[in-house]
């Protein structure tokens, strides 16, 4: 039995962490991330969550208490977003190398200066390198599903690798909408308890994690980072199945396809704005243009396989960036146009960027980056959607 | 499935981590039995653990000891002397 | 417990052939610490020379459950590791962070308040060589004033931090002073320190061979020194009330102090210092002994919540 409330994305991932059973939550509070730790906090204190809630004193020590607690065999939490993010990232690659289970919120929110507090996803895309499984909701249920996905993925003895689930800031953060709350008894029978591997807590056969690694022996760990990431893209598209199976909900594993069947251009988007690329394109359905919409919902492991497969066959491409690597362009698009590379007949790439600082993407301006992949033949550099100009 | 110990480097307790560190002397600290009172103060102040206890005196195990001279400035009969390493 | 030489145990926890310098204070300092403690005892080590000591994998001179962290990260990580261990059911087991003066007085010091001011059920013990040795002797907010280092080639101009003071504001039930040079007070300091819930910080005071320039068989000589010039005081802070240390109970007399130069000409990073520096040096001992009967006799004044 389940139950509908109305919830923001930020409770949608709380209850999602409550109903995974974690036991140790540790973080500090970041403008959009705050209601999700004051909820975890009011759940810890009222005694509805038996966990432990470490109120550190900032995002390098939520993590770094993350990385303690996990290493002991406790099944961890936190959340943070922007320059928070930026603040832990030491330890964000701490706890990627050192193969830690663990699940992180971040609301997706841009960077400075100058200071903003609106959704942007450069904040996360910037830690792609970090060996974390990193994925974008779409929707508040996406998000409470999500935490439950990601503990069964991230403590699966083939993957350990710790997992990061982004959400936009304000535009899902903080909009409340129905969610189905599933129940914990079936939380339970999908996702157990316990297995989190502690070597901290063997004291029969004591080991040292991370002393200093001769280059005669490091290059290997990596590889099986790489080789858990590979594991880890079956492993998505399993739990979302199973998940389906169990909740009667799934988002289609890796990338998510609306309309994408018999689509000729395609526009591949993340997060919050698929919402609007999806309304896009059943307005150019009914305008003439076969359209579709390739969601990217995990950023890494980079579904490279998955988006050839959707995307192999299309006429055009549209990617709307809502990040920027600059120097670079678009992040996602250039992510993929890497993994195009090499197909018989790889569609071309248009790449756009859209909504930095928070801007807003409408569904007009996705309909325009679609219309105008349709009637490009060559890709060119990215454009910049809604720029004012007369600021420049 | 990947054994943990593929996953992440994992060390073990084993004793020369730092290899045969008893290369690393220029002099080795010498015992006289007849002058040890037993007072454990060399077993004590060894930072590298190469002073034994036994039954009557301590005995200097020469397999990882440097020879940082501890043991003989500390020794309050003076029985440890250092001597240089052939 | 007063302990005697003999009632340290036997058994080695910090093994042989460690790649620690000659003489090394903080490779003494474990093998003494993790006698004290026992091997249950999960250690929390950051960037430092005790990351080093360890060896190189496949080995570890460890023989307790370590945990190497970042360098600004071991009172976080180490209070994840107490919440999680308590989680899960373990119980008479210490977290021991072990940590240079660096880690602690500079870039963790965030981390340390942190923790310390949520009163985590931790054992801080700060290993201070008095500078970044394991990075080759640079200088760090706890080396002495005068000295040199790498970064301070004509001598250090600022005080060395006292640590141990901004613990006791934070009002934990234990801060205590130790020096490798009394391997039996620091081993009793530990064995309190581990009956005791909360937050408990040992500042060790940790003379470094290579890095003070003395030769490797002075270490405990250097050490004794800094306690019997007064430099520095051996005390220990439990529940709010000061008490000083046996090995420092003769010297709260001046006149029983020994001249500091006894203690400056043995280390060559002293031999530069100017008539001026050594009467800062001089000064500053003094106004700790002040603290010290300032602390004595506020008493409660850092008492615990």
């Amino acid at each position: 039995m389940s139950k509908y409330k109305v919830m923001t994305g930020n409770y949608g991932i709380a209850y999602g962490a409550a109903l995974s059973r974690v036991e140790l939550i540790s973080a500090y509070p970041i403008t959009p991330q705050t209601s999700i730790v004051e909820k975890l906090s009011e759940m810890v204190e009222t005694g509805s969550l038996k966990a432990k809630f470490v109120r550190v004193e900032s995002e390098h020590s939520a993590l770094a208490a993350c990385v303690g607690g996990a290493s002991a065999g406790a099944r961890c939490f936190t959340a943070t977003s922007s320059h928070g993010l930026l603040y832990m990232n030491e330890m964000v690659f701490w706890a990627g190398y050192a193969r830690l289970p663990m699940v992180m919120a971040v609301i997706t929110r841009s960077l400075g200066p100058p200071w903003g507090i609106w959704s942007e996803h450069t904040d996360l895309l910037a830690q792609r390198d970090t060996g974390w499984i990193s994925m974008l909701a779409q929707t508040n249920q996406e998000a409470l599903d999500s935490v439950i996905q990601a503990y069964m993925i991230t403590e699966d003895p083939d993957v350990l690798l710790p997992v990061m689930i982004g959400l936009d800031a304000f535009i899902v953060s903080h909009t409340a909408v129905p969610v189905d709350v599933p129940d914990q008894d079936s939380v339970d029978a999908f996702l157990p308890k316990n297995r989190v591997p502690g070597f901290l807590l063997d004291f029969d056969e004591p080991k040292t994690m991370g002393n200093m690694t001769y280059p005669e022996w490091n290059m290997e760990f990596r590889y099986e980072m790489e080789a858990a990431m590979k594991a880890a893209q079956r492993k998505i598209v399993e739990v979302d199945r199973k998940f389906g199976d169990a909740f009667g909900r799934s988002y289609g594993g890796l990338v998510e396809l609306y309309r994408m069947e018999d689509a000729k251009y395609a526009v591949v988007v993340a997060g919050a704005h698929a919402g609007e690329a999806k309304d896009a394109v059943d307005e150019l359905r009914s305008e003439g243009i076969d359209a579709g919409v390739a969601r990217v919902r995990f950023l890494r492991p980079f579904p490279k396989d998955a988006l050839r497969e959707a995307l192999g066959g299309m006429k055009g491409v549209a990617v709307v960036d809502r990040d920027l690597s600059p120097g670079l362009g678009g992040i996602i698009r250039a992510e993929l146009s890497s993994a195009l590379y090499g197909m018989k007949r790889p569609p071309q790439v248009r790449g756009f960027i859209a909504g930095l600082g928070g801007r807003d993407i409408s569904v007009d301006d996705i309909k325009e980056a679609i219309v105008v992949t349709t009637k490009s033949s060559e890709a060119g550099e990215d454009e910049w959607m809604d720029l004012r100009r007369e600021n420049l | 499935m990947t054994q943990r110990s593929k996953q992440v480097p994992f060390s073990t307790p084993t004793l020369g981590s730092g290899g045969d560190t008893s290369s690393w002397r220029t002099e080795k600290p010498v015992l006289d039995e007849s002058k040890c009172i037993n007072c454990l103060f060399c077993w004590m102040y060894c930072p590298e653990g190469s002073i034994k206890r036994a039954e009557k005196v301590v005995y200097i195990d020469y397999q990882y000891c440097k020879g940082c001279g501890i043991c003989m400035n500390e020794c309050p009969p003076k029985a440890i002397v250092m001597v240089k390493e052939e | 417990m007063v302990l005697k030489v003999r009632d340290l145990p036997n058994e080695e926890y910090w093994l042989s052939g460690n790649p620690s310098c000659h003489g090394c204070p903080a490779a003494l300092g474990l093998r003494i610490a993790l006698k004290a403690l026992g091997p249950k005892t999960v250690m929390v080590v950051p960037a430092g020379c005790a990351t080093i000591i360890q060896g190189t994998f496949p080995k570890t001179s460890a023989r307790v459950p370590l945990l190497n962290i970042a360098f600004a990260a071991s009172a976080s990580s180490a209070s994840g590791v107490a919440a999680a261990l308590e989680l899960k059911g373990a119980v008479n087991t210490n977290v021991m962070v072990w940590a240079g003066d660096g880690a602690t007085s500079d870039i963790g010091m965030a981390s340390l308040s942190g923790a310390a001011e949520r009163n985590e059920n931790i054992i801080y013990v700060c290993y201070d060589n008095e500078a970044y040795m394991n990075t080759g002797i640079q200088r760090s907010s706890s080396t002495p004033i005068g000295a040199w280092t790498t970064t301070t080639t004509t001598g250090k101009t600022e005080a060395k931090k006292d640590v141990p003071a901004i613990l006791l504001t934070h009002h934990v039930p234990y801060v205590a002073t130790a020096s490798v040079a009394f391997p039996l007070d620091f081993a009793e300091k530990l064995q309190k320190a581990a009956k005791i819930r909360g937050f408990k910080y040992i500042h060790l005071h940790a003379p470094c061979p290579p890095g003070w320039k003395f030769a490797s068989e002075k270490t405990i000589e250097v050490g004794k020194l800094a306690v019997q010039t007064g430099c520095w005081i051996l005390y220990e802070v439990e529940n709010g009330v000061y008490k000083l240390s046996t090995p420092s109970l003769p010297f709260t007399n001046k006149e029983r102090r020994k001249p500091i130069e006894l203690y400056l000409k043995l280390q060559g990073r002293f031999a530069k210092m100017t008539d001026e520096e050594k009467a800062k040096f001089q000064a500053a001992i003094e106004e700790g002994w002040i603290s010290a009967a300032n602390n004595a006799r506020a008493g409660r004044l850092f008492s615990p919540r």
